[in-house]
């Protein structure tokens, strides 16, 4: 009913405040909003976790189904992302298929993970070459509170995390399935930090206000050794060299604390 | 559709495979008003079912094609999740889907004064995140809580659930292994202080008398559910004592519309 | 005349209220001689009407009523404005100038730009078209300070308070200035962010407690509280034994 773009009076004290150091909701610069992490709520998929952001709610499923690999990588299982920006989310979003932030967003969260090789993909063969387990990673956003990077990035881990594959054996080509289940072969636990530019101030974890009041986005995924693995600048404005190398000590700094919360030692 | 275990759904003292007795319903949660962006939300478990309902509107119309000059247009849309089933669903719409969306608006529709907003769009969503038979059922559950939840006149709640036939009995409340090995399946929605029959659907085969035997069995487990969901709705306002008497002060009300 | 609700129960849509002899009054429709809530909320009656107040409602506009506008697009003859109704507003060139629209030279956006709050009054309205404004009436106009709140618009009244006895409460135990649209809209502006803060947690208590009574005691109590901690803090060199 009506428009979430916030009133240019409202915009302009966001801008004000952050250009002292302040957020409106009272936050650091650096602080993350509340988090909470829910594992397991889907019992028909064989993996699934809800993250809640702030208000910024999103939740993954996980399903492994058997198929065929990538040709240039026969000896490993397949990893796909994909990202629904339900309209439920947002009065901004619309029925349809996946637009360009939908696509973008599955996109990153499977940088992420990729690159990280959090998933190992090679104790997901069966036959090699011919057919392998992939490992379908559905991120459905159900409120739309700012920084849906980090939110699906998070769900998604906890998820994958949460999965349980079922035991099975091949006879005569045909897997057949065993009693039992063993988690998903994980040895990686990447977590994306995202940045917004607002003046020449970097904050993290911007919620929905802020991000419409700011000119650039950055993203990085931190994996557990602390090496950056993924990045994405998004948005129209720019940011400096030195701005990026801040940004990614302060990055390496929050994943670590994410991380605590969905990788329990 | 017929089983290829031996396994029966329904032993022979008349309990069902998830234990439940022919007439008796899963266990219900529900929540509302749960995701901050819509104008009005609510959430279902039902058994394994798993189902969000969010209401935008009413709200300007796109495409303006659409509009209705004397009411309101329901657009509903009704929709998986890919992790929702035992088989990866794609997430593009099926035509499950869209006759489901279709259904679900036109049991809805009969409940909503429409006519109070000419020109506007009431847009409704479900989500089915996980399943387990009747969702559609569910879906309507939430859908009116979440038509509540927004403010939206209604003419009354309508609530839905199924009934149908399973090895030879007639059962409440189908899940999804009933649903695809028994021998009839009928959704139902229901507004009970009207009366009125909103959705009406049926998958199998009934005599004229086992018919009239299931429509009573849904109509009572419609019952069932209406009263939760009032339950639900009211439970957000502890009041009614509290706010008795005293204050005469306060309980000034501007005579509007 | 026999009524089924008792005076201030929670009632949902379709509950039965009454049977014939009365008049049903907002949020209750009438049929085969019964009536019935509307929406969920709280039944009352008096000796001709039954109504229900609506615990949650979105803003309906009403001709002569005083709204807070948020300015979507600048149009060739005036400005789209979102008033959180179901339908988008208009306000028109000429009800903004007092003087004649001169389409050359008169720059829309500079008196209204988009994201621009402003306070404006409903002068039409009905079922065939969208609602006009007009900014020319004293008090009316860009609003260019202050915080802006959001609160379902069917708590306004109880913000205001009978005769304005709640709102001015809030005026003076927070030296704010507050202005409130019908809409559910309010924008509060003060001489600091804290005096601001302190209306702000003042509205949203009367939001959550709508329904409760002594409201005005407990409002009036809560401010001057919080009020009153602040100059101990600052007077930190005057030991002052207030209160």
């Amino acid at each position: 009913m009506s428009s979430i773009m916030a009133a240019k009076v409202r915009q302009k004290r966001i801008a004000q405040l952050i250009a002292r150091g302040k957020r409106l909701d009272g936050r650091e610069p650096n602080d993350c909003r509340e988090v909470q992490i829910e594992s397991g709520l889907i019992e028909r998929a064989e993996g699934s976790a809800r993250v809640r952001l702030g208000r910024t709610e999103v939740m993954v499923g996980v399903k492994i189904e058997a198929g065929e690999p990538f040709p240039d990588t026969p000896n490993e299982g397949v990893l796909t992302v994909n990202a629904e920006l339900v309209p439920l989310a947002s009065p901004t979003f619309e029925p349809g298929p996946p637009d360009e932030n939908s696509i973008e967003l599955a996109r990153v969260v499977d940088r992420g993970i990729r690159e990280s090789k959090a998933i190992v993909t090679e104790d997901l063969v069966v036959e090699p070459g011919k057919k392998v387990f992939i490992v379908f990673v559905d991120v459905y956003v159900l409120n739309h509170d700012g920084n849906l990077i980090d939110a699906s990035a998070l769900a998604a881990l906890a998820a994958l995390m949460n999965t349980k594959m079922f035991n099975y054996e091949v006879k005569e080509g045909e897997i057949k399935i065993k009693p039992g289940y063993k988690p998903l072969p994980m040895r990686n636990y990447p977590i994306a930090i995202t940045f917004a530019k607002i003046g020449d101030k970097l904050i993290v974890d911007p919620w929905l206000e802020e991000e419409q009041v700011m000119d650039a986005r950055l993203t990085m995924a931190v994996e557990k050794d602390g090496k950056i693995c993924a990045m994405q600048k998004g948005g129209y404005g720019y940011f400096t060299a030195q701005q990026i190398f801040e940004a990614s000590k302060i990055a390496q700094q929050k994943a670590e604390e994410l991380r605590k919360l969905v990788v329990k030692e | 559709m017929s089983q290829k275990k031996t396994e029966k759904l329904i032993d022979e003292n008349d309990v069902r495979i998830d234990g439940r007795k022919l007439d008796e319903m899963r266990p219900v949660k529900i929540e509302v008003g749960i995701l901050s962006n819509a104008d009005g939300s609510a959430y279902i478990e039902q058994g394994k079912n798993r189902i969000l309902a969010a209401v935008y509107g009413p709200r300007e119309i796109h495409p303006k094609h659409q509009a209705l000059p004397d009411r309101a247009a329901l657009r509903c849309r009704y929709h998986m999740a890919p992790f929702s089933v035992q088989e990866r669903k794609s997430p593009a719409p099926s035509r499950r889907e869209m006759e489901l969306s279709k259904v679900i608006r036109e049991a809805l529709e009969p409940s909503i004064f429409t006519e109070y907003y000419p020109r506007t769009a009431i847009d409704l969503f479900i989500e089915v995140l996980q399943a387990d038979g009747g969702t559609r059922c569910a879906g309507i559950t939430v859908a009116a809580l979440a038509l509540a939840d927004a403010g939206i006149p209604m003419r009354d709640l309508v609530s839905s659930c199924a009934a149908g036939k399973v090895e030879g009995r007639l059962v409440l409340d189908l899940n999804d292994f009933e649903d695809k090995g028994g021998e009839a399946d009928m959704p139902i929605a229901y507004m009970p202080n009207l009366n009125a029959i909103t959705l009406l659907q049926m998958d199998g085969m009934l005599t004229g008398e086992e018919f009239e035997q299931v429509l009573n069995m849904g109509l009572e487990g419609c019952k069932q559910i209406s009263q939760l969901q009032k339950e639900t709705l009211k439970s957000k306002y502890v009041v009614a004592k509290e706010a008795e008497t005293e204050g005469e002060e306060e309980t000034e009300t501007e005579a509007e519309k | 005349m026999p009524i089924f609700c008792e005076r201030r129960q929670v009632v949902t849509p379709g509950d039965l209220l009454a049977e014939n002899d009365y008049i049903n009054g907002e949020n209750t429709y009438r049929e085969n001689g019964k009536i019935y809530a509307t929406r969920v909320g709280l039944c009352d009656h008096d000796d001709k009407r039954i109504y229900v107040v609506a615990l949650k409602a979105f803003y309906v506009p009403m001709v002569g009523d005083t709204i807070l506008g948020k300015v979507l697009e600048v149009t060739l003859g005036g400005w789209l404005v979102d008033i959180r109704a179901p339908y988008l507003a208009m306000l028109r060139a000429s009800d903004a100038l007092e003087r004649p629209v001169r389409p050359q030279k008169d720059d829309l956006p500079s008196l209204f730009d988009v994201g621009d709050m402003m306070i404006a009054k409903i002068v039409a309205y009905d079922r065939t078209r969208d609602p006009l404004l007009t900014v020319l009436e004293r008090g009316l106009g860009k609003i260019t300070r202050g915080q802006i709140i959001e609160i379902t618009p069917t708590k306004i009244p109880r913000v205001i308070g009978k005769k304005g006895s709640m709102i001015t409460t809030i005026k003076d135990l927070t030296g704010c200035q507050i202005m409130i649209g019908q809409n559910g809209r309010i924008v509060i502006s003060g001489k600091s962010p804290e005096d601001e803060q302190l209306a702000i947690m003042a509205i949203r208590k009367i939001e959550e407690e709508a329904h409760k009574t002594g409201l005005t005691d407990r409002i009036t109590e809560l401010l001057k509280k919080e009020k009153g901690e602040k100059p101990k803090k600052e007077e930190v060199e005057n030991v002052s034994k207030e209160n």
